[in-house]
């Protein structure tokens, strides 16, 4: 073996082992963060941080019942808005429209994603807060609703054009009219991947903060109705975190544990759903 | 003959529907339904254009193009010029990305060219995970473990990097590489080294794909906010150093928003947040324009 060859090999072998080390990096992050959380997050989690409200300044104890209650709140809102808009607005692109409607429509839903969340969370305010004179729980579902509104039309349009062309042919010639394929045939055919495609805007935008800055604001009490400012998890944690106090940073940290949690089982729940089986049943 | 009689008679039976029969079987209001959800979308997204346009207006008229070279942010004498913020915004982005794109690539070439296959699944369903991580907790670490680590000193970029991993991973993983596959076989059969045909070969062939996730990256790292604004420092300075406090774009929305003190100020706010969308409005474009001519390279080299 020539020195020339060897010093290929070397370069090689060092090089492939460099890309195994970054993608391992990537990963142990994951596992870092989230040893982390539990290292400082699980002594805080009991019974009272999930039933009780903050306690007052300089008094220990306490949860965030509030913030819950409120993140579960904005979370209805959001998806009230963001799911029948996405699912119908697929159906839409997938199996009605012509393509320069699809493009306009798909350009716009691109467009929307790909605006910083803070940015939605000023349209809110301009949209509902500004009207409403105060920051409610209406104008946070509002700003989370928007943000799920593209990625639910785009992944259920992905999972929709992927029914196979032959599902459809034979829906149509059994004499099926086109909103009877696609509500008895395609949509049933496609369901895991629409129920994924949910899951996952649901999972991005349960952990989203900036847009409820100013639009759900805060709250250190309940919230009742949909129209007084609330609490939620994200701005929670924020609070807590830049707050000067020990025990709240403790808060802040058991915070962050319950809201990854809860965002990694629906993320895992989301994919276990999709390969569960095969998006389409072989009839 | 007959043959050719019966083809007229047939069409008229499958071709005139008619509307009102098409209405009765739903299709036209199933149509009219889901087409009106659709058009909510584009809608929406005019509406925020417009709302973000005319909100700003005030502002926009009063200092022009000088609120883009001013260094002055000044709530009290209403004096408002975005300059630290642009230089703060487009520093913190640059470190992310020079601190996430070798990471990335790298990770993203062992993901897609030399992993297993059973290997590359599960890695992958990891690095999807971290993604998901929302950026109040990459802020929430910042600021516990970096901060404190670096004592005075701050680097914002640092907590970013990590959830863009994917996203460089993501599109060069589906839009070149794979395509090469065959290349590289050839390659390695020739007798290059395996890194030699990955290097030489998967890579520039990807690279308007690479470029493309890079551009989406960044176009993320601009907007983020959260974990930027718990880091930065929140200090409106133009400093040379890496290392000394700062403030972006979409920190100083986040911290003076609700406190606005005038209608001004809440309008120079609304203007950044519209140079912010027009920022990622741009290399969104680009990214994607990028991505997708290299899938068309890609499948048009598949197919030869």
């Amino acid at each position: 073996m020539s020195p020339r060859l060897r010093w290929r090999k070397f370069v090689s072998g060092l090089m492939l082992t460099m890309t195994g080390v970054c993608a391992l990096v990537a990963v142990s992050v994951l596992f870092f963060i989230l040893g982390y959380l539990v290292y400082h997050g699980g002594r805080s989690i009991n019974w009272d941080f999930f039933t009780k409200l903050p306690a007052p300044v300089g008094e220990s104890g306490g949860g965030m019942a509030n913030a819950i209650v409120g993140s579960a709140k904005l979370l209805l809102l959001a998806s009230l808005l963001g799911v029948p808009i996405g699912f119908l607005g697929a159906i839409y692109l997938a199996e009605f429209s012509g393509s320069r409607v699809a493009f306009v429509v798909r350009y716009a839903a691109d467009l929307l994603n790909g605006v910083p969340s803070i940015v939605i969370g000023i349209f809110a305010y301009a949209l509902v807060v500004l009207p409403f004179k105060h920051f409610s729980t209406l104008a946070g579902g509002f700003a989370l609703g928007l943000m799920m509104i593209p990625i639910t039309l785009r992944s259920t349009e992905d999972f929709l054009l992927a029914v196979p062309r032959a599902l459809r042919e034979a829906a149509m010639a059994l004499g099926a009219s086109k909103w009877k394929t696609i509500a008895t045939v395609i949509v049933p055919a496609a369901y895991r991947g629409i129920l994924t495609a949910i899951l996952l805007a649901f999972a991005r935008v349960a952990g989203e903060t900036a847009p409820l800055l100013f639009t759900a604001l805060g709250n250190r009490f309940w919230s009742p109705g949909w129209n007084q400012p609330t609490a939620s998890l994200p701005v929670a944690i924020f609070n807590y975190a830049v707050a000067p106090y020990e025990d709240w940073h403790r808060q802040a940290w058991a915070g962050g544990l319950v809201l990854l949690a809860l965002i990694l089982v629906i993320n895992i729940v989301a994919r276990a759903i999709l390969a569960r089986g095969v998006a389409v049943p072989r009839a | 003959m007959a043959a050719t009689t019966t083809v007229p008679s047939a069409s008229p039976i499958s071709g005139s529907r008619s509307f009102l029969r098409r209405l009765c079987d739903g299709d036209e209001i199933a149509r009219l339904i889901t087409f009106l959800f659709a058009a909510s979308v584009v809608l929406v997204t005019l509406l925020l254009i417009l709302e973000l346009w005319h909100s700003s207006a005030l502002a926009r008229h009063k200092f022009g193009l000088q609120f883009f070279f001013t260094r002055v942010w000044d709530p009290i004498a209403e004096q408002f010029g975005a300059l630290p913020f642009i230089y703060g915004t487009l520093v913190t982005a640059t470190t992310a990305l020079v601190l996430a794109v070798p990471l990335g690539i790298g990770a993203a070439i062992f993901l897609a060219e030399l992993a297993p296959a059973r290997l590359s699944d599960g890695l992958e369903f990891f690095i999807d995970l971290l993604a998901a991580v929302p950026s109040v907790i990459y802020g929430l670490l910042g600021m516990f473990i970096v901060v404190p680590l670096m004592r005075d000193y701050v680097q914002p970029g640092l907590k970013k990097t990590l959830g863009f991993l994917p996203l460089f991973s993501g599109p060069a993983y589906g839009v070149g590489f794979l395509t090469a596959g065959i290349v590289l076989a050839i390659m390695v059969s020739l007798g290059a080294t395996r890194w030699e045909s990955t290097w030489k070969v998967v890579v520039p062939f990807a690279r308007t794909g690479i470029l493309g996730s890079i551009f989406l990256a960044l176009a993320r790292a601009l907007g983020e906010t959260m974990a930027v604004t718990m880091v930065i420092g929140n200090t409106p300075t133009i400093s040379s150093s890496l290392f000394s406090p700062g403030y972006s774009i979409a920190a100083v929305i986040a911290n003076e928003f609700t406190e606005a003190t005038g209608d001004l100020h809440l309008q120079a706010l609304i203007e950044l947040g519209l140079v912010l969308f027009l920022l990622t409005f741009l290399l969104n474009g680009v990214a994607r324009l990028l991505i997708v001519v290299t899938s068309q390279r890609g499948g048009g080299t598949a197919l030869a």
